[in-house]
């Protein structure tokens, strides 16, 4: 077997399925004619020319695509509702604010197929009536969004893009506007505000964007993953695109692995295969022998999912079901030396941060929670705590104006409804079964100790005593835990418990 | 019509009606912190969350519009204990001084704090108290005591027109400023009051020369406003025979809007220089005189000349600091009785 062969045979690549990024590494993004020469533009030359609004409506219900922007919504009933609204003018908006950290599912697709995302809008937009679109791009993705300007520029110089395209008459045309960093404007209402120019904030629903958006007009606004898919499914048919997926979730999703795992990157996947090929057949399990313990998807909002639902197939509602959620594709591993307690309270701190500020339990709930974390992971939790964690994590989710009020508390339910243990452990005993909390830690030198000295010498606070040749101890009330001693002893005979 | 059931009673309301004005007119009460009926529902406070049969979560019933079937309760365990949770987390980051509260007795977080059972105890105080906002001439603001309902913010740009407030900072650090947050003084706050009205706690509250709280009110004297021809309604607070504040009508032509002189400038009416009784010169000076005998005077005077002199003889100039009616009346005066079209107004020049 030649070693290509054997690649292929992979099961990295072998359960793989690759539409959205389908041209991602293997075009180049600034040249059009090696989208073209890839089918680009064919979709949009045949739901001109060959479909009609309708139908193109009709291909996209049918092809089961949903929303990959998190929530899941299915797309053609978006646009028919956009396709059915009354108004002058219509919107279209491409949503790439993707702010989930360490997610980069749709940097790579704007980076590497710009042009899917501006056929796909101005399949949208011909399909709903719009006449103009928004990319609302994150500013820290400066060679997307210059990808995206030649891609426009392009697209317009060829007739793709602006007044009478396929001299049908249809005119759209697209602007850049970039985000300034804040996670919430990746909401829908937040980031509709923000191309208005206001403060980012959401607004209730409803009304809905499709029936009053940007300024007041009917908007379909898509995730860039859910237009990448689009080409392909007016191209090859709803049938196609239907055959791949789930029973209640078609086509594919990308996720960005990362965390204890071997193969760490993005991964595209048909909707429905269970975790567990993900995290070990794609993903080449966990490094260094370690035991896999918890995976996170859903970006920071989303849950933790324990060993005994690794056999869960993947969609929307199934992760919903345990916990956790679909998300935006993030996907984190976690082994035997995550602390789930650290692990909630860096999730939820996020949340903390990047609250608009609006509503009351988002801006003083998840704050209320982080710090009731904060007083477990430092040693001085009582079990009550618990209790006040899980009651006002379900209040937060009762009456939060926006998603990430009611997604917040999540890595924190998740963890104590399958890890309680963990937390018992940081209440009652006072011990960090993973040993990261530091305040939990004790260093202590075993019979071990040949009485170096070394450790004394490295001690930034001077806690350590002993005689030469003798067996030193460490004074666990003005120890800092920094780990130097441990690093140092030649021996291992310090440990950490 | 849409009909909708609301804890048991059957409603019937206007399309596009929210759920908390449908329950409002069956006397249904649903607490609120952040709503104002003049301004665009925002859905920030989460205090007025209903439940809503085949939906999972609790619904800001001031955002939600009533539909067609819907079975509504706005009262039941799960929302009050919901209700008194946000109240504490409120309360949690607000300075426990209703003791030395002004607002005390007409503050919308103590008076629910007192009904959902909020108790004071166990919270620990405000570690560090921010310092009060006191550039503006006519009121301060209280950071510590804002409970970012959002309402200063929206009745400033959406009925004021002005824009001078707005949200700065994200998450917790969120809070109430101005452009480059240099004090309210430096924005481009017209100081008409407006946010000081709507505001729901001590947040905002004008400066008063006195201290005074609610229930040392003796009597609120509703009136017109004198600076003007509009005719705000605006009610006189008074405290020992002296106006100590001035609140906007709500039910007045200007619902609850003032500018900067109707809302702050009552303290002439108290000044000792100030006329109380009408003056007749005598001589090189005046004597007090009563009403009957000033007006009977004038009127002798203007009969005598109108019947020595005749029309032309006349000429009124009207004020823009009366009422469109007393104007009116003027002006009638002059033509009906004094036959003479010599009548102007100051408005005018
Ligand atoms: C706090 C928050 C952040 C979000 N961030 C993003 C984002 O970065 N990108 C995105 O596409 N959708 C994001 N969404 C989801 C959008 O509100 C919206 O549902 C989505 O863009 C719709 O597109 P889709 O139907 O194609 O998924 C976010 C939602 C919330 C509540
Ligand atoms: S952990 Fe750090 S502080 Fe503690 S004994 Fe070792 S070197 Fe010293
Ligand atoms: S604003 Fe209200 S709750 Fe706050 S201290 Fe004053 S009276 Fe008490
Ligand atoms: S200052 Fe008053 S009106 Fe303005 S947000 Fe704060 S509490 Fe609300
Ligand atoms: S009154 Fe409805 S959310 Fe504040």
């Amino acid at each position: 077997m030649d070693q290509k062969h054997s690649v292929l045979e992979m099961d990295y690549i072998r359960k793989q399925e690759r539409i959205a990024l389908k041209n991602c590494g293997l075009i180049d993004p600034e040249r059009i004619e090696e989208y073209i020469r890839y089918d680009g533009y064919q979709a949009l030359a045949k739901a001109i020319l060959q479909l009609g609004p309708e139908g193109v409506i009709e291909e996209v219900e049918a092809s089961g695509l949903r929303g990959r922007g998190g929530a899941g919504f299915p797309t053609g009933r978006k646009w028919r509702s956009g396709y059915l609204a009354k108004g002058n003018e219509k919107f279209i908006i491409c949503n790439a604010d993707e702010g989930d950290p360490g997610a980069f599912m749709d940097r790579s697709i704007l980076e590497g197929d710009p042009h899917s995302v501006i056929e796909a809008m101005t399949i949208a937009a011909f399909a709903i009536g719009a006449t103009k679109g928004f990319i609302y791009v994150r500013a820290e993705y400066p060679i997307a969004v210059k990808r995206l300007q030649i891609a426009i520029d392009q697209a317009h110089e060829m007739g793709f893009l602006g007044s009478d395209i396929f001299g049908s008459g249809f005119g759209f045309d697209i602007e850049l506007r970039l985000g300034a960093g804040a996670f919430v404007c990746g909401e829908a209402k937040a980031l509709i505000a923000s191309i208005e120019g206001k403060r980012g904030m959401p607004t209730p629903k409803p009304p809905r964007t499709n029936d009053k958006g940007l300024w007041s007009k009917p908007t379909i606004l898509n995730n860039v993953e859910t237009f990448a898919n689009i080409p392909p499914i007016i191209r090859n048919g709803a049938g196609w695109y239907a055959a791949i997926g789930s029973e209640k979730s078609k086509g594919t999703k990308v996720f960005a692995l990362g965390g204890k795992i071997n193969r760490t990157g993005l991964v595209e996947i048909p909707i429905g295969t269970p975790l567990r090929e993900v995290i070990f057949d794609i993903g080449g399990g966990i490094p260094g022998g370690k035991k896999f313990k918890a995976v996170q998807t859903g970006g920071p909002s989303g849950g933790c999912i324990p060993t005994e639902h690794l056999d869960v197939k993947i969609d929307y509602e199934s992760l919903q079901d345990i916990g956790s959620m679909m998300g935006s594709g993030g996907m984190i591993v976690m082994d035997e030396d995550n602390c789930m307690v650290d692990i909630a309270r860096f999730f939820l701190e996020f949340s903390v941060e990047e609250s608009c500020g609006k509503c009351t339990p988002c801006r003083e709930g998840t704050k209320k929670m982080l710090g009731i974390l904060e007083k477990i992971t430092s040693g001085e939790g009582v079990m009550s705590d618990l209790d006040d964690l899980e009651r006002l994590g379900q209040i937060i989710k009762d009456t939060s104006l926006c998603g990430l009020g009611k997604t917040a508390p999540n890595p924190v339910l998740s963890t104590l409804k399958y890890f309680r243990d963990e937390y018992e452990a940081h209440v009652k005993d006072k011990t960090c079964p993973a040993g990261v909390c530091k305040a939990l830690l004790q260093y202590t030198i075993t019979d071990k100790c040949i009485g170096c000295g070394i450790c004394k010498t490295v001690c930034p606070v001077s806690c350590i005593t002993g005689n030469k040749k003798e067996k030193h101890v460490i004074d666990p009330s003005a120890c800092i835990r920094c780990g130097a001693c441990q690093e140092a002893c030649p021996v291992d005979a310090i440990i950490k418990r | 019509m849409i009909k909708l059931i609301i804890d048991g009673v059957a409603v019937e309301v206007e399309k596009g009606t929210s759920i908390l004005d449908a329950a409002r007119s069956v006397n249904i009460k649903i607490p609120t912190l952040c709503h104002d009926d003049r301004l665009k529902p925002s859905g920030a406070c989460r205090i007025c969350g209903v439940e809503i049969e085949g939906s999972s979560e609790l619904q800001a019933s001031c955002t939600t519009p009533a539909r067609e079937g819907m079975v509504v309760r706005t009262q039941s365990d799960r929302i009050r204990a919901s209700r008194k949770q946000l109240l504490e987390l409120i309360w949690e980051d607000h300075p426990n001084e209703c003791l030395s509260c002004q607002k005390a007795g007409e503050c919308e977080l103590q008076d629910l704090c007192y009904d959902y059972g909020v108790e004071a105890e166990g919270f620990a105080p405000l570690k560090v108290r921010t310092p009060l906002e006191d550039s503006n001439p006519f009121y301060t603001f209280d950071k510590d005591k804002c409970i970012l309902c959002g309402k200063c913010v929206r009745v400033c740009e959406e009925l004021q027109g002005e824009s001078a407030i707005h949200f700065v900072q994200r998450g917790h650090e969120t809070a109430i400023s101005h452009p480059f947050e240099k004090g309210m003084a430096y924005s481009t706050c017209v100081s008409c009051g407006n946010c000081v009205e709507v505001c729901p706690t001590a947040a905002l509250m004008p400066k008063t020369e006195e201290k005074f709280r609610v229930w040392d009110i003796d009597k609120k004297v509703r009136t017109t406003c004198s600076y003007c021809g509009v005719g705000c309604q605006l009610d006189l607070v008074v405290k020992d025979n002296k106006v100590v504040r001035v609140d906007a009508a709500r039910d007045g032509e200007n619902e609850g809007m003032l500018c900067v002189k109707g809302k702050f400038g009552y303290s002439f009416l108290s000044h000792e220089d100030r006329l109380t009784t009408p003056l007749i010169r005598e001589g090189d000076g005046f004597r007090e005189a009563s009403w009957d005998e000033a007006l009977d005077l004038v009127a002798d005077r203007m009969t005598g000349i109108y019947k020595a002199h005749g029309s032309e003889a006349f000429a009124a100039f009207a004020s823009a600091r009366c009422t469109n009616e007393d104007n009116y009346v003027l002006q009638k005066m002059v033509r009906g009785i004094f036959k003479t079209n010599n009548i102007d107004h100051c408005a005018r020049l």
